[in-house]
């Protein structure tokens, strides 16, 4: 059985700054890092591959070359294979581009059973490429996975796909693709035989546009349908007042007196 | 199946009217599907067309009268069996059908585990932009086009998207952002009943089952107060005061993303970028710093109250009223001011 996990690399946000100035964001000394929900999927397709036999989990990524960090992590916690995906051609791409250029990859890697990513990356949020992903492959997609059975002798997985209140059990035919969420499992570390033996011995296949049978009108800058129009850092529109007391009795004094005012209790 | 295209020149006048797509379980729409015809509708005024709701699922004659009175002029109906349960196959098929044959210049779709699993499967089949999780809608006055604005980078900057040359414009608008649409018995607007063209084999990934939780929902979406614990805390202890608390108010407990992570309450209470958004009348923080990524959940309520030791926590910079000290000393004093209220301020 074959897996493809797509991963991103992602700045840590809960370490990135703002230049008030000019609402763009300061990268520089940001660290990286394997995106949370993309090593959840990477996590699950591990653990397939250590409880069935002749599973190969191959990691692809599009990013710059430093994107190579995060394919070697995921080679030292158990990855068989990696792809980098890079090309000045790719930058710019939104969602859509980015989905394109990824699935040209896989129609080149063929012969999948699960194309498994994240539900969304910390930087941008949108939860978007793994379904136009299985869009532009044709492929059925559970996204939201949070539990996971694979059956290859029937060629089938049945997972459960959270919801708001609790989940659906949702059975697909392979090859499919999925998403996967933080309460699917926890990420094992790396190993230092993975560190030493695969990683540092593996070598990162690269592939650029030239390597891909693509639509160059549908990659990039110029083939994003979406477009970012301008961008801000969110402001505050009053001047709160500080309750002022000696004691602390004082300011719940304060505070009663508030919400009385504004009829709020 | 060919792969659609974007950017292709295609003519935008052909483009007219605003949708919603109004999510239903069980037959009951969700507040969501509200508040996107609250802020459909705005839209719709702005630019002079009708505002439609599409409404799928089986056995749900009421829905669609509900869609009408909160402000839809239409609502397509389309009820069949196999679309009793959300499916991406069968919801995305019936609804890129009447897109295509009926060309919405905008469609608004909820950002629930749902809406953002149906809108990229719709918007790569039909060749257009999605923006996700939108914050804000507005017309651009100079040429009309949808300007969406959603939260990046946790919250740390705010992003304003476009779709210049797709239609439909799409985006799926985060539960609890807009404020819900009125409700006006006496509106009248036209259902059409939709016969979709689908049959079982359609549907690849199938649901078996649906499980609803076991466990109990912590209700913040609804709730008019909600108090918050966060890091300052200091355990998980700390939650028994902050339920007392909530409790003697009459509203739920929620928490910041670090008291989650820390284990010491249900990730299902979290507000923030990452959990749940609330605008309740009162918002009371609780040894909450007041992380960007926290504040994306809650700066838009009514009343915020800040408690803190730290009289440089962020969280002052957007609390209405701020109480700089320890919150086992205030929280206690404050519940002993409810309880003697009436003598309180009496004096006054």
């Amino acid at each position: 059985m074959k897996i493809v996990v797509c991963v991103k690399q992602v700045p840590d946000t809960n370490e990135v700054k703002i230049n008030h100035e000019t609402g763009t964001l300061i990268r520089e000394g940001v660290p990286s890092i394997i995106n949370p929900d993309d090593k959840n999927a990477l996590e699950e397709a591990l653990r397939i591959k250590d409880e069935h036999e002749n599973v190969h989990v191959t990691v692809l990524t599009m990013g710059p070359p430093q994107a190579k960090e995060a394919l070697k992590e995921a080679l030292a916690m158990g990855a068989d294979e990696a792809i980098l995906l890079t090309d000045r051609a790719f930058a710019g791409s939104d969602t859509w581009a980015t989905a394109t250029i990824l699935s040209a990859a896989l129609d080149k890697i063929g012969d999948y059973d699960i194309v498994f990513c994240g539900r969304q990356a910390i930087d941008g949020d949108t939860a978007q490429v793994g379904p136009e992903i299985a869009e532009f492959l044709g492929l059925p997609q559970i996204t939201y996975v949070s539990n996971l059975k694979v059956d290859p002798e029937n060629n089938k997985v049945i997972a459960h796909r959270s919801i708001e209140d609790g989940y659906f059990v949702v059975e697909s035919k392979m090859p499919v693709l999925l998403t996967a969420i933080k309460d699917l499992n926890t990420p094992r570390y790396m190993s230092t035989w993975g560190i030493f033996q695969k990683a540092n011995k593996t070598e990162i296949i690269e592939w650029t546009v030239d390597d891909l049978t693509v639509d160059l009108t549908q990659i990039g800058l110029k083939g994003s349908p979406t477009n970012v129009y301008k961008t801000f850092v969110p402001t505050r529109k009053f001047e709160g007042e500080v309750l002022e007391g000696e004691t602390p009795q004082d300011k719940a004094r304060e505070f009663l007196v508030r919400m009385k005012e504004r009829h709020i209790l | 199946m060919s792969k659609a295209k974007v950017n292709q020149g295609i003519n935008l006048d052909e483009y007219k009217d605003v949708w919603i797509i109004a999510e239903q379980r069980d037959g009951k729409v969700l507040n969501i599907a509200l508040e996107l015809l609250g802020e459909g509708r705005k839209l719709a005024d702005k630019l002079n067309v009708n505002l439609t709701a599409v409404l799928l699922g089986h056995n749900m004659d009421e829905a669609a009268e509900e869609l009408i009175k909160y402000g839809a002029d239409n609502v397509l109906k389309v009820d069949h069996e196999l679309l009793k349960v959300y499916t991406t196959d069968g919801y995305t098929k019936v609804i890129v059908d009447l897109v295509k044959e009926r060309k919405p210049e905008i469609v608004l779709i909820g950002a629930t585990t749902i809406g953002r699993d149906l809108g990229p499967r719709m918007a790569s089949r039909i060749g257009t932009g999605l923006t996700a999780d939108c914050t804000r809608l507005e017309i651009d006055e100079t040429d009309g086009k949808l300007l969406q604005t959603r939260p990046a980078f946790g919250g740390n900057l705010m992003a304003t998207i476009v779709c210049p040359k797709n239609r439909p414009q799409m985006s799926t608008v985060r539960p609890g952002v807009m404020k819900k649409a009125k409700y006006n018995p006496d509106r009248n607007g036209n259902i059409e009943n939709i016969v979709p063209n689908i049959k079982d084999e359609d549907i690849v990934a199938k649901v078996l089952e649906v499980i609803k939780s076991e466990k109990k929902e912590a209700g913040l979406i609804d709730a008019s107060i909600v108090v918050s614990g966060g890091r300052g805390l200091g355990d998980a202890e700390g939650f028994k005061l902050i339920e007392e608390f909530a409790k003697k108010l009459g509203g739920v407990v929620g928490s910041s993303r670090a008291a989650v992570d820390n284990g010491w309450i249900d990730s299902s209470h979290q507000v923030g970028q990452t959990g749940t958004t609330v605008r309740p009348k009162l918002y009371i923080a609780c040894g909450i710093s007041g992380a960007i990524q926290h504040q994306a959940g809650m700066s838009e309520s009514d009343c915020i109250i800040a408690i803190n030791k730290n009289p440089d926590a962020p969280i002052f910079n957007i609390a209405h009223y701020s109480i700089v000290g320890d919150l086992y000393e205030i929280i206690p004093a404050i519940m002993d001011a409810i309880d003697d209220a009436d003598s309180i301020l009496e004096e006054i």
